[in-house]
């Protein structure tokens, strides 16, 4: 077995391991084989990291690591909480997987700078870590900005007109509602509360009135841009213009769940369940929620973009998250853990069918993908199983997190709610099934490009990993569960 | 009758602000580069009136210890105008040399003059 | 002479020695000597600087009397926190920046004029560090003048002839302000009888009693006069011309320094001064000085948005960013005037590198117009990481200086009850999010233009001050007790002293 390191030097290892990756990547930039080698070793060596630290953390180890204080009340500091620890394993996780992807995808399509991509990729992951082990608002504040930074270099990759207005969208509206928005409402936090530290039960008990609770919660819910709650969601569609692997991990994955995450944390951990819920103040983000996830799926409805209906679909799945946050139930919240788990696996596995189609038969709308299904069939397999884990269904990892949100939404009497995940699984299963029907039971066109067949090997070997995973997650869900329940332990 | 007196007997400031103020508006109204330098350096002078004449007093000498002379006339403003006229001259010259490059390279000292030519390029 | 001797005249030697080698610099002929001799004597500078910081945190204020003659009689040199944390501000930046010199200037001016460059750069440090030092308001309009006369020197030795234009401009309107300084001088001699400022404020007091129109009369002229100097809106209408013609190595040395002592100065005119003897708050004058900040912090910034050339546009940015100082100051309150004076600080470093950034650029490329560096950042990476990164910090990123001051400024503003302040100051940030964004669109992601075909990194001894300022932006962001610390302390002191 692995030797054992004491978990605080683990949680350190965590967070450098990505940026000493990235610092390593551009030395082998003449050498393209050795560079993906670092990556993938980087990446292994994370996951691993990340791994020593799940039996301390289940055993109820909160490891803590480094405390730089920059001025009073602003340190730079780490700690491991069980939802960061999810959050940390599944993002560390994919990123093996994305790894593999992205070589295949990269070198498929003949990108360009490559070198920079991966470097920006691993300090984006490193980022990602710092946000799941922040210790307090001010360190995930930091690393928030630096994913965004780190991101929109990929985001604008392909340098075209539109990548670059693409790029601009991100940029201003992530950064604009952090430093607008999420700043202030840091700053009268830590006016009102004396702390910014996350703290089981919450910080701001009994510190603040009704009305200045709901005006926080309100610049928290927009300030947090990346979880996409409408009508700050445009960005995401945006950045769709980036390489797959990039939206695949990190449109589906790190980015947005980053966004999803520091909501639930500070429901959580800054405001306490019990806080919102005395100060009468959130219903309202119930109905922004619910109104996010069906008027989403509405639009990705009419999406003929594989990668923009993807992108429209994220934003809905992401507003289930925070719905189920603002339901303020114990049960719902770890609805809403399980599902952040469970939309990565299956929305990387959606996105890596994306790329894959598009690498091997250089497509990108659903329209032109009659009877694909035939000659991709890996891919396409592999597209219906998370296809299903969208729409909710048994056996996918998408139906945990769901029957635990309805589960909630039921006990606490939350009817708008219960109304929102119904209609919405009826829409999500009415936009992706045509799909899989296209793909698999139309005759295809006459294909004037020649032939193609299944993808290279790495882009067809990570997507079935992601859609076992997928389905692993459904069958074995104990150690997401262990984390989701833990994490309301006061 | 009192105010009357206070104003007379005030009239020396009277000159001071009067040169002040329209020393101000050369520089602001004139397009001419020497004369904005010549409305500036009136209204420094003016100020040098400003410091020089509350020190002196009628009938004051300068401040020579003997039992002799008992009112003085207060020396530190002259030592202080002194340097801020070294200064006024400072800047009088440097501003006519800057005019003289200007003049050079523009062939003109009108501002409205050198800003149509600068807008034409 | 033994050691504790130089220990003790340490003060004076603050300035002489500047002075001393303008005078010797003068003399020289090759460009080459005489950037040696300034580099020398800038090097000094940030030692002495920061040996007296540690004595005043040390032992407490330094009074320093000029020639043996004691205060309020003789001249007096007082170091407190505060300007000796902005006398090392100013030494140790222009130290950084000296090496960037010698190839900028050789490039950008004529060899016979090289060494009067550097003589009118050594009085210009002169005159700067002392108003920093000198306890004696009258003083320090001498030495205001002396900074001011070598500026419109340094900025008319611009290549293009519109720094002759410029230069006067700003000769004009420097000299109006600095006459309003010593009226405003001039008036509160005549109620108070004094020159030293801690004598005139502890004069102040009982004078306002009777004669409190001529002290207002004088606190509204000082402060006009120094407003103009240090360009608070809407009296900045020299800097951008003065900024953009100047050469490229004046301009950083400018930006970083010169407004920033123009701030010490308000400082220490409000809070040492009138703060002290009479309420300001019954003045409102702050109320005044809120609104203009707030409108420089705004208008300047879109301004800067729509400037082509990139030097224009960082000196919009800088009226803006003075507009945060001013801001701060607005406060009146521990934590806001903790922002300003850090801010002084982060700006000098962040504002120091992103115009030798430019200074890179006029010497690679030729061209500091916005549409003639496409793809530039990819011909000069080393040199726009550096941009980015300081960039950010302008915008005020976590994890930069930029952030911290705003985080204090923030503070400042929820502490007198002020929140919506609080997203005025993030908003305008905003904005400079758009126009540093905008120079990185173009110089990453826009096709390689003609001009920066050839650009490449420049020599190393440009580079290094680059990326030292760059690397302090970030250094400041996490490790603040040189920056934040001293600032809270000099603001403690400040605000200690206000009736």
């Amino acid at each position: 077995m692995m030797i054992s390191y004491p978990p605080e030097i683990l949680v350190l290892a965590a967070v450098l391991i990505p940026f000493i990756g990235a610092l390593l990547i551009p030395v082998f930039h003449r050498a393209p084989n050795l560079r993906e080698a670092v990556t993938l070793a980087t990446a292994g060596a994370l996951f691993l990291t990340v791994l020593g630290l799940l039996d301390p953390v289940l055993a109820g180890a909160r490891p803590e690591a480094m405390n730089i204080v920059v001025v009073p009340g602003l340190a730079l500091a780490f700690k491991v909480e069980p939802l960061g620890m999810l959050f940390a394993l599944v993002a560390s996780a994919l990123w093996i997987v994305n790894s593999i992807y992205s070589i295949g995808y990269m070198r498929g399509n003949d990108e360009p700078r490559q070198t920079s991509y991966y470097v920006c990729f691993a300090v984006a992951l490193g980022c990602t870590i710092g946000i799941a082990f922040a210790k307090n608002l001010f360190t995930l504040f930091l690393f928030y900005e630096g994913l965004t930074l780190s991101t929109y270099p990929l985001v604008t990759h392909k340098a075209t007109p539109d990548a670059i207005r693409g790029g601009r969208i991100y940029l201003l509206l992530l950064l604009g509602t952090s430093l607008v928005l999420l700043l202030p409402a840091i700053v009268i936090t830590w006016e009102l509360a004396g702390t910014i530290d996350f703290t089981p039960g919450g910080i701001l008990e009994g510190k603040a009135s009704g009305a200045v609770i709901g005006l926080l919660l309100a610049l928290y819910a927009f300030g947090i841009g990346k979880a996409a709650l409408m009508p700050l969601h445009f960005w995401l569609p945006a950045a769709m213009v980036a390489p797959t692997p990039v939206s695949a991990l990190l449109h589906a994955v790190a980015v947005v769940k980053a966004g999803v995450f520091t909501i639930v944390k500070v429901v959580v951990y800054v405001f306490g369940l019990d806080t919102l819920r005395g100060s009468d103040q959130s219903a309202w983000l119930i109905y922004v929620a619910g109104a996010t996830v069906v008027l989403a799926s509405l639009v990705a409805l009419r999406q003929d973009n594989l990668k923009k209906l993807l992108a429209y679909s994220t934003v809905s799945q992401l507003s289930y998250v925070v719905l189920a946050a603002a339901i303020l139930a114990p049960i719902s919240l770890i609805g809403a853990a399980l599902h952040i788990a469970a939309h990565a696996v299956s929305k990387i596995t959606l996105f890596f069918a994306a790329g894959s189609i598009y690498t091997a038969a250089h497509k990108t709308e659903i329209s032109e993908m009659k009877g694909i299904g035939r000659r991709m069939p890996w891919t396409m397999g592999a597209f219906a199983i998370g296809a299903l884990s969208m729409i909710g269904l048994p056996p996918t990892a998408g139906f945990l997190g769901k029957w635990f949100m309805l589960t909630g939404a039921m006990q606490t009497s939350q009817w708008f709610a219960v109304g929102v995940i119904v209609l919405s699984t009826v829409l999500n299963a009415s936009y992706f099934l045509p799909i899989v029907v296209t793909a698999f039971l139309r005759e295809p066109d006459d294909n004037p490009h020649g032939k193609h067949g299944e993808a290279p090997w790495p882009i067809v070997l990570a997507l079935t990993a992601t859609a076992i995973g997928t389905l692993a997650l459904f069958w074995l869900p104990d150690v997401p569960l262990a984390l989701a329940k833990s994490m309301l332990e006061r | 009758m009192q105010h009357v007196k206070t104003f007379i007997g005030h009239y020396n400031y009277f000159i001071t602000i009067f040169l002040m103020v329209s020393g101000l508006y050369i520089v602001i109204a004139r397009g001419n580069m020497i004369k904005k330098l010549v409305g500036l350096a009136l209204f420094q002078t003016s100020v040098y009136l400003l410091y020089v004449e509350p020190g002196k007093i009628i009938g004051g000498t300068a401040p020579i210890l003997d039992p002799a002379f008992k009112v003085y006339s207060n020396p530190l403003p002259h030592v202080l105008i002194l340097t801020a006229i070294v200064v006024g001259v400072a800047t009088l010259a440097l501003g006519l040399a800057i005019v003289a490059r200007i003049h050079e390279a523009y062939g003109t000292i009108e501002e409205d003059e050198i800003f149509a030519r600068e807008a034409q390029e | 002479m033994t050691r504790i001797d130089v220990i003790q005249h340490l003060p004076s030697l603050q300035v002489v020695i500047p002075l001393l080698g303008a005078v010797l610099t003068a003399f020289l002929r090759r460009g080459t000597l005489a950037w040696g001799l300034a580099a020398v004597v800038t090097w000094l500078m940030p030692v002495i600087a920061g040996a007296l910081l540690l004595q005043v945190l040390q032992d407490g204020p330094i009074s320093y009397h000029l020639g043996g003659w004691p205060p309020p009689w003789g001249i007096e040199y007082r170091v407190d926190v505060l300007s000796a944390f902005v006398l090392l501000l100013v030494s140790a930046v222009s130290a950084v920046m000296m090496p960037f010199a010698r190839r900028s200037v050789a490039f950008e001016i004529e060899g016979d004029k090289q060494a009067w460059f550097y003589t009118m750069y050594l009085l210009c440090l002169t005159g700067l560090l002392g108003i920093t030092i000198t306890g004696d308001a009258f003083n320090a309009f001498v030495f205001l003048e002396i900074s001011s006369l070598s500026t419109y020197v340094l900025i008319a030795m611009g290549r293009d002839r519109r720094a002759l234009l410029a230069s006067y401009q700003y000769l004009i309107m420097g000299t109006i302000g600095a006459t309003f300084y010593v009226i405003g001088i001039g008036l509160l001699y005549l109620v108070t009888g004094s020159l030293n400022m801690v004598d005139i404020a502890s004069r102040l007091g009982s004078a306002s009693v009777e004669q409190f129109q001529p002290i207002v009369v004088a606190l509204a002229f000082l402060t006009v006069g120094i407003s103009l100097k240090l360009a608070l809106f809407p009296l900045h209408v020299w800097l951008p011309n003065a900024y953009a013609y100047a050469p490229s190595f004046a301009t950083a040395f400018l930006a970083a320094t010169a407004t920033k002592v123009a701030v010490y100065l308000f400082l220490r005119i409000f809070f040492s001064i009138f703060g002290v003897a009479i309420s300001l708050d019954a003045l409102r004058v702050f109320d005044v000085l809120l609104a203009l900040s707030l409108s420089a912090m705004f208008l300047a910034s879109i301004l800067a948005v729509y400037e082509q050339n990139l030097k224009r546009m960082l000196a919009y940015s800088s009226v803006a960013q003075i507009g945060y100082i001013t801001f701060g100051l607005s406060l009146a309150n521990q934590n806001g005037l903790t922002g300003s004076i850090v801010h002084l600080f982060n700006h000098a470093v962040i504002k120091g590198a992103l115009f030798l950034v430019l200074g890179a650029v006029v010497y690679r490329a030729g061209s500091v117009k916005l549409a003639d560096l496409g793809g530039i950042g990819r011909k000069m990476p080393l040199t726009f990481a550096a941009f980015v990164v300081a960039g950010l910090g302008l915008i005020g990123t976590p994890g930069t200086a930029g952030f911290i001051s705003k985080w204090y400024l923030a503070l400042g503003a929820l502490d007198k009850g002020q929140w919506p302040l609080v997203f005025l100051i993030v908003a305008s940030s905003l904005v400079a999010l758009i126009y540093i964004g905008r120079v990185v669109e173009v110089a990453y992601f826009h096709p390689t233009s003609e001009a920066a075909e050839k650009a490449s990194d420049p020599p190393l001894n440009m580079l290094l001050p680059i990326l030292a300022l760059a690397a302090a932006t970030i250094y400041f962001g996490f490790f603040t007790e040189l920056s934040a610390g001293a600032a809270s302390k000099a603001a403690q002191a400040l605000i200690g002293g206000l009736k």
